[in-house]
């Protein structure tokens, strides 16, 4: 058997596995074992394939089709059954058309249809690996640890820990299917099955808010597969072909961009850009590895990896445009909407659908300098997300709560806990961390093309992501001195994964000049003929001594500190300071606790008019978009 | 040769700076109807902070404000070696940073309502600042400032919208009334110094010497629009900076300081609307 095979096959194996063992400690053994051998062979199947790429097709292909389509039926009758149970008719309605509308053409036009490559394994591929993989296992690793003492935290909740890690290996498995996968009625079911673990995944809790999300992920997403579906058969109908590779190349006239068009809008569910959105901000009611993964490895990452695979039908086309124009607004508006946000996974939440509007917006600009950006932020984005969703994971854990205003005291609970926290933050937005790197080169790349109004919105929605991450940084060193001791325990078994996070945040952003030349420049030939790496090297030097400097100058600062000792003084409070930095003297001679806040400017940012407006500028865009794009092709 | 080069610009760049906001007091006075101080007067101040004694409150918080001076010479390194300007100012943003940061960690009231602010102007300058880096490139292909001043034609007669609302954000980065909210160089504001409440003796010294840089830096960016091929133009982009620095401080003289919403919302504004017709108009005629 092929090792890619093995690679897809593995995490679906494991999580019937677990699903069946009920023992908490063998299962505990297994999601972890499991967790290494995904991360190991992903690894393997990148090594072994990088340099010459794989391209295959299934030897049975009749018997897997059959396979898949039992699968499907089955997905959509569990789909229409819970559907009908909790009276959410729309996701009923979506399953109901798509499911039959795929099988009537597997059954009739799909025979005359050949497929040469079922799968194909690149340059892009392998870094979809790495990030599914390593990024994925880690994860798994940490909800080991995680939901042992959230099932202690949360004694409300019934435990279903094995069906929970059975979907969280169920998801990998169908994401590295969706990465690997060349023939679009495989890739749909493999789409399919992750908006289907996301549903599982959000609901785990079974409370009414978590239902109630759970269905509005399940319907947005079953929307964009039937929008998926549809491409599909239009594909097929019209070109007598499946394969994504074929459909890349050919050229673009009206045909062919209605089905891109519509696959796009799946691609833009999926990576819950706006209007879309809704869905994501929902699924943070879910335990927090299952939030880790929808935000980093898998899921939005879907929608974007397919929209990077389209880029060089969207470009300047007409649907090129509009893909452009809403992933710049979905920056700029969620930028400025995390602004006005406390809770530190929303900030994360709408951090994510911020960065997936960036690189939407470089990847559908479809030059080669913003497909370079775009894969980078997809590699960097996935690492520092992550990091920062287990940390804040943790970090509830510790001091019993996820707003950002009471981490002020989390350097005096768990000093390490908040320097991996620190180090994810940075990853997101601080000059010579990776983020920043694709920026800048994102930046460049619309200049480059004359892009004037995204240039414009990604200057202002840099400044808006400077805000957030700087007073979150802000209240994590503020190092507040509260005399009450808090006690606390962060474990080896969650300490373990976010540590290698952190080391792979900073790694890969030395590593960079690396990636871009043995894997971004070569699939960036192969797709536009030749590449170069954008930035200059003299350049990427001073990176990476500004780099080496963050590392360095805390550490060579120690021994001035200890030769150097100052007297300490009360902090000032126009001099009523009661001595103990904690309180104050107030009028009528009262002692007041001192209270810092950050600002939040919510009356500008946070209201819910902003919000709905966005959406409606969204909505207007694709319905504008769609209707010029059909004018134009028709005339 | 280079490293004699980068050793110059940090020693002069100070001295520059320091020299500037000397002038700068002695025409504010003047302005004013005062005598006012020596021209040297701030770098006595700076001498005598050195030897004053440095008290904290706590042992972090010094910590940032080193490092910020750290990057804010490197961002002047970079700009007078005739580097990326993007490079550049995505650096000095670093080096920002840490300075807000350190507000932060003093953990005190007047220190953190200083950073907020400083944060807040951070957000309202910063568009402006890309944006200008981003109109250079687009009329020179080149985001090196060697490249940049060796065109023909300097890029003040493609960019005027562009230079406009550079001069409208000069008065944010060199803290200068009406947009002073972080920290004024006056001691009688109503958050006290802001940022640098908790800060004395050597680290305001620091401070103070990190301000000169960002000086330097300033007039570097006015600079650039300016110079081109030609020697000569590069005596008048130096007798433009002067006149640039006259207008601040008569600004800064003439002006009440604004409430942070004016600060952010007429930033954006002059921004979105100078910098965004100057590339629109330049994206047709190129």
């Amino acid at each position: 058997m092929n090792l890619v095979a093995i690679l897809m096959l593995f995490p679906l194996i494991a999580s019937g596995v677990i699903f069946l063992v009920r023992n908490d400690y063998a299962r505990n053994v297994i999601v972890r074992i499991s967790a290494c051998i995904t991360g190991i062979l992903s690894l393997v199947v990148v090594y072994v394939n990088f340099k010459q790429g794989l391209a295959l097709s299934f030897k049975y292909e009749h018997i897997i089709d059959y396979c898949i389509m039992a699968a499907s039926i089955l997905i959509a009758v569990y789909v229409i059954y819970t559907g009908m149970k909790n009276k959410k008719y729309f996701a009923v309605v979506f399953a109901a058309v798509q499911t039959p509308l795929m099988i009537w053409f597997e059954l009739t036009y799909k025979h005359g249809i050949e497929i040469h490559n079922d799968i194909i394994f690149d340059k892009l591929s392998a870094i979809m690996v790495l990030i599914v993989g390593l990024i994925g296992s880690l994860i798994c690793l940490y909800a080991v640890g995680y939901m042992k003492w959230y099932h202690i935290h949360h004694d409300e909740y019934k435990e279903r820990k094995s069906f929970f890690f059975a979907v969280l290996f169920l998801f990998i498995s169908a994401m590295t299917g969706l990465v690997l996968s060349n023939s679009l009625t495989f890739m749909y079911f493999c789409w399919e099955v992750t908006s289907l673990s996301s549903f599982l995944l959000i609901g785990y809790t079974k409370t009414e808010e978590a239902k109630n999300n759970a269905f509005r992920a399940l319907t947005i997403n079953l929307g964009g597969g039937l929008a998926f579906a549809v491409a599909v058969v239009m594909i097929g109908i019209n070109f007598k072909t499946l394969e994504l590779s074929t459909l890349i190349n050919m050229k673009p006239e009206l045909m062919v961009l209605i089905p891109v068009f519509l696959l796009a809008i799946a691609a833009l569910t999926k990576s819950a850009q706006l209007p879309f959105s809704s869905w994501l901000l929902g699924a943070m009611v879910a335990p927090t590895p299952s939030s880790a993964l929808l935000h980093s490895a898998t899921m939005v990452k879907a929608g974007v990896y397919l929209i990077i695979r389209l880029a060089p039908l969207l470009g300047t086309t007409s649907v090129g445009r509009i893909i452009t124009l809403i992933g710049s607004v979905t920056f700029l508006v969620t930028s400025l909407f995390a602004i006005s946000q406390s809770d530190a996974k929303k900030i994360l939440a709408y951090s994510t659908i911020a960065n997936l509007g960036l690189i939407v917006t470089c990847a559908s600009t479809g030059t080669q300098e913003s497909l370079w950006a775009a894969i980078l932020l997809m590699i960097f984005h996935s690492v520092s997300k992550s990091l920062l969703f287990l940390s804040v994971g943790s970090t509830e854990h510790q001091i019993g709560s996820r707003n950002v205003e009471d981490m002020d005291i989390l350097m005096n609970v768990s000093r390490r806990l908040s320097l991996y926290m620190i180090i994810g933050i940075a990853g997101m937005f601080l000059a010579p961390f990776g983020m920043l790197i694709s920026k800048w080169v994102a930046m460049k790349a619309f200049i480059d093309s004359d892009n004037i109004l995204t240039v414009m919105i990604l200057a202002y929605g840099s400044a808006a992501t400077l805000f957030y991450w700087t007073k979150w940084m802000g209240k994590l060193i503020s190092n507040a001195n509260r005399k009450e001791k808090i006690e606390h325990s962060f474990h080896i078994d969650e300490e373990f994964p976010i540590f290698i996070q952190a080391a792979l945040t900073v790694v890969s952003c030395f590593a960079f000049p690396l990636i871009s030349k043995y894997a971004l420049v070569p699939f960036l030939s192969g797709v536009f003929g030749q590449a170069t790496i954008p930035i200059d090297t003299s350049d990427v030097k001073i990176m990476l001594i500004m780099l080496s400097m963050l590392i360095i100058l805390p550490i060579s600062f120690s021994p001035i500190y200890k030769k150097d000792k100052r007297r300490i003084v009360p902090i000032y409070m126009a001099g009523e300071n009661a001595g103990d930095n904690e309180n104050f003297h107030g009028a009528m001679g009262v002692t007041r606790k001192v209270e810092l806040r950050n600002w939040y400017i919510d009356n500008y940012f946070g209201n819910n008019k902003f919000y709905f407006w966005s959406n409606i500028i969204a909505v207007a865009i694709l319905c504008v978009g769609a209707a010029l794009m059909i004018w134009g092709g028709i005339i | 040769m280079i490293i004699l080069k980068i050793i110059a610009i940090i020693i002069l760049a100070p001295v520059i700076g320091g020299l500037l906001t000397g002038m700068d007091r002695v025409i504010s006075a003047r302005m004013q109807g005062r005598f006012g101080p020596p021209l040297l007067q701030p770098f006595y101040d700076v001498f005598k902070l050195l030897q004053k004694e440095s008290i904290e409150v706590n042992m972090m918080h010094r910590f940032y404000v080193y490092i910020s001076l750290i990057f804010v010479i490197f961002t002047t390194v970079i700009m007078l070696l005739g580097g990326d300007i993007l490079l550049a100012i995505f650096v000095l943003t670093l080096g920002s940073i840490f300075f807000v940061l350190g507000g932060y960690a003093s953990n005190s009231p007047y220190s953190l309502v200083g950073s907020e602010r400083e944060l807040l102007q951070m957000m309202a300058y910063e568009p402006m600042v890309l944006l200008v880096s981003v109109g250079l490139y687009y009329v020179d292909k080149s985001f090196y400032i060697t490249q940049i001043i060796s065109s023909k034609m300097p890029a003040i007669i493609y960019l005027p919208g562009v230079f406009a609302g550079l001069l409208f954000i000069l008065t944010f980065k060199l803290r200068k009334s009406p947009f002073d909210l972080s920290m004024s160089h006056h001691g009688h504001q109503e958050i006290v110094k802001g940022i640098t409440t908790e800060y004395s003796g050597k680290d305001l010294a620091v401070i103070e010497i990190t301000h000169w840089y960002e000086t330097v830096i300033a007039f570097v960016l006015v600079y650039i629009f300016f110079a081109t091929a030609s020697n000569f133009s590069h005596f008048i982009a130096i007798g433009v900076c002067g006149v640039v620095y006259l207008l601040e401080i008569i600004i800064d003289n003439a002006f009440a300081r604004v409430k942070w919403q004016m600060a952010l919302k007429s930033a954006w504004i002059v921004t979105g609307i100078l910098a965004a017709v100057n590339l629109i108009v330049l994206s047709f005629i190129k």
